[in-house]
């Protein structure tokens, strides 16, 4: 069994007027079912709204299945008694740093979540200095988290994450906030704890080019999974995302439009040097011909 | 017509141990109608410049002149303008408070002392001008998707009338159909109403496509101020202080490196398709 994994999970939220009738009922996640291995690194698109968030909620037992089953590392989220091992194991990002951060202090902020694990007080300092590292933000470990810029606190609640040592880390749209130094700094991050540590990944992202490192990647509409496949195989299909109020990396774009002109580009092209690499094979055979 | 800002410095917190100087000697005209896009990595003083704008933040040292006056002057009329001068905070959505949509967006109109139909009025072509649907507005703000309450909250804004919109980061944490919606919408309104539109962001993608002018701030201090052309062949600068240039950019520079013969200074998928196309023939 992979380190995540649901099962005909079905979400639904009872929305009641102010008496408690029952309004209504919106399925945000619809007969899922997920397998993620331990050490992969899974990227989930979806517009706003599409249940997304939702879905990430049940890794950490945040929300509890209305149907179907939720592992994580082959535990229920369903039994409180795994409620403490699966938060421990499943760490969670949230989009905005100002819900997260709870600590005076930048290092004491981070050294919160081991020291509630009972992680004896040296290992705690060590935790939080590399978390701070990992994340490069050791340097404002004496600073206030309010005196800090909104990505400078993700990154900061990030650290906090790590310093947990979890064996899988949900990320929900951890860089909207940032600018672009910053969001490669954290994907660099991402990556490092997921290349290095094994630390299994999910990110939620609506930065497409952030995940064309992902093993693979589900697109998720009305709850449903969408979509699904390695990052080449999701962007080969421009007009299905577009369709699901997505989008492609820049470079992938260019290279369709180059195909819809009539170039022989190949589909899913995902980097700058697959791009030149083809149009030089362009111009070599129109060179011979 | 325009807002001048004359060696404009900001120091927080003057004379303790936290002194951190945000703005330094910041001198720049905004001429009416401008779509002007202002970068800078985070902390490079962007939030604390526009909140200089419409008199949130008064200056340690220097003058602001909107229109030819003072804003700090004493017998200055702050309240008017801060409904000339429009600035949309990010995640706006997290100021809606009112019962309905419609009455979230007539809160502004109505403070300004105008009469109810006057404030109806506004209100409704304010959430038009957004795209929002009639059969929302009677809806709990909340119910609504990220994207809707996002307009809201912008609708919220234009329904002051101002003669400058100041959005920070409005496209954060929407997805990318709903991205280029907010912004076509903007870019379609300055066309329209001829107001003044500064646009904080983050995407050079974005900042690209859409201004005329970009600002790039950097520890306090205005980098580059420029036609965002011009802007992105400092890529290598920009790069040293935590921006970047478009990708697309960055394609180009590697395709001349290829030998290609090519423009390196394209911002844009649609120019860069037609050299492509070019150089191939």
């Amino acid at each position: 069994m992979g380190i995540v994994e649901t099962k005909n999970l079905v979400f639904e939220y009872i929305r009641r007027d102010e008496e408690g009738n029952v309004e209504g009922i919106t399925r945000a996640v619809d007969d899922v079912n997920l397998s993620v291995g331990q050490g992969d690194f899974i990227a989930i698109l979806g517009h706003n709204g599409s249940g997304k968030s939702t879905l990430a909620k049940h890794i950490n037992a945040i929300h509890y299945p209305t149907e179907g089953t939720v592992w994580v590392d082959g535990k229920d989220t369903c039994e409180d008694a795994n409620l403490w091992d699966i938060r421990q194991e499943a760490g969670m990002v949230f989009q905005n740093p100002d819900n997260q951060i709870i600590g005076q202090v930048v290092e004491e902020d981070v050294g919160f979540g081991p020291e509630n694990l009972g992680v004896p007080t040296q290992e705690i300092w060590q935790r939080v200095e590399e978390s701070l590292k990992a994340v490069g933000m050791y340097e404002f470990r004496k600073y206030s988290p309010n005196k800090l810029s909104g990505g400078q606190k993700q990154r900061v609640s990030i650290a906090g994450v790590i310093a947990m040592h979890p064996k899988c880390i949900v990320l929900d749209e951890p860089t909207a906030m940032l600018d672009p130094n910053g969001r490669r700094e954290v994907i660099r991050a991402v990556r490092a704890l997921n290349d290095v540590e094994e630390i299994t990944i999910i990110l939620i992202t609506h930065y497409m080019e952030e995940i064309i490192y992902a093993n693979k990647v589900f697109v998720m509409d009305k709850g449903k999974i969408a979509m699904e496949g390695s990052p080449k195989e999701i962007f080969s299909q421009v007009e299905k995302l577009k369709s699901l109020r997505l989008d492609v990396p820049q470079v992938t774009l260019l290279a369709h439009e180059l195909r819809e002109s009539g170039l022989a580009i190949p589909a899913g092209i995902l980097t700058c040097e697959e791009l030149v690499a083809s149009l030089s094979a362009i111009r070599r055979r129109r060179g011979w011909g | 017509m325009s807002i001048i800002l004359d060696h404009v410095s900001h120091v927080y917190e003057a004379g303790t141990a936290m002194e951190f100087a945000a703005l330094k000697d910041i001198n720049l005209v905004i001429p009416d109608g401008q779509f002007i896009g202002l970068i800078g990595h985070t902390g490079s003083g962007k939030s604390t410049l526009v909140q200089h704008l419409n008199g949130l933040l008064a200056p340690t040292g220097g003058n602001i002149y909107y229109n030819g006056a003072d804003i700090h002057d004493n017998d200055y009329n702050k309240k008017e303008l801060r409904s000339k001068v429009g600035l949309v905070f990010q995640y706006p959505e997290h100021q809606l408070f009112e019962i309905d949509v419609f009455s979230d967006v007539c809160f502004g109109p109505k403070n300004l002392g105008l009469d109810k139909k006057e404030v109806e009025l506004r209100s409704y072509a304010a959430l038009k001008q957004v795209g929002l649907e009639d059969e929302y507005f009677y809806q709990s703000p909340f119910d609504l998707s990220g994207g809707q309450k996002r307009r809201v909250a912008i609708a919220g804004v234009l329904a002051m009338q101002p003669e400058v919109l100041i959005l920070d980061e409005p496209t954060a944490g929407l997805d990318p159909k709903g991205r280029d919606e907010i912004l076509d919408q903007i870019a379609r309104l300055r066309e329209e109403t001829g107001m003044t539109v500064i646009l904080v962001s983050h995407s050079m993608e974005d900042v690209a496509k859409y201004v005329d002018r970009i600002i790039v701030m950097n520890k306090g201090q205005v980098m580059f101020d420029n036609e965002p052309r011009e802007v992105f062949r400092h890529y290598r600068e920009l790069e040293e202080v935590g921006l970047a240039a478009p990708q697309v950019t960055y394609i180009m520079q590697e395709l001349k490196k290829s030998g290609f013969d090519v423009d390196t200074d394209i911002i844009t998928i649609e120019e860069a398709r037609r050299a492509i196309l070019d150089a191939l023939k």
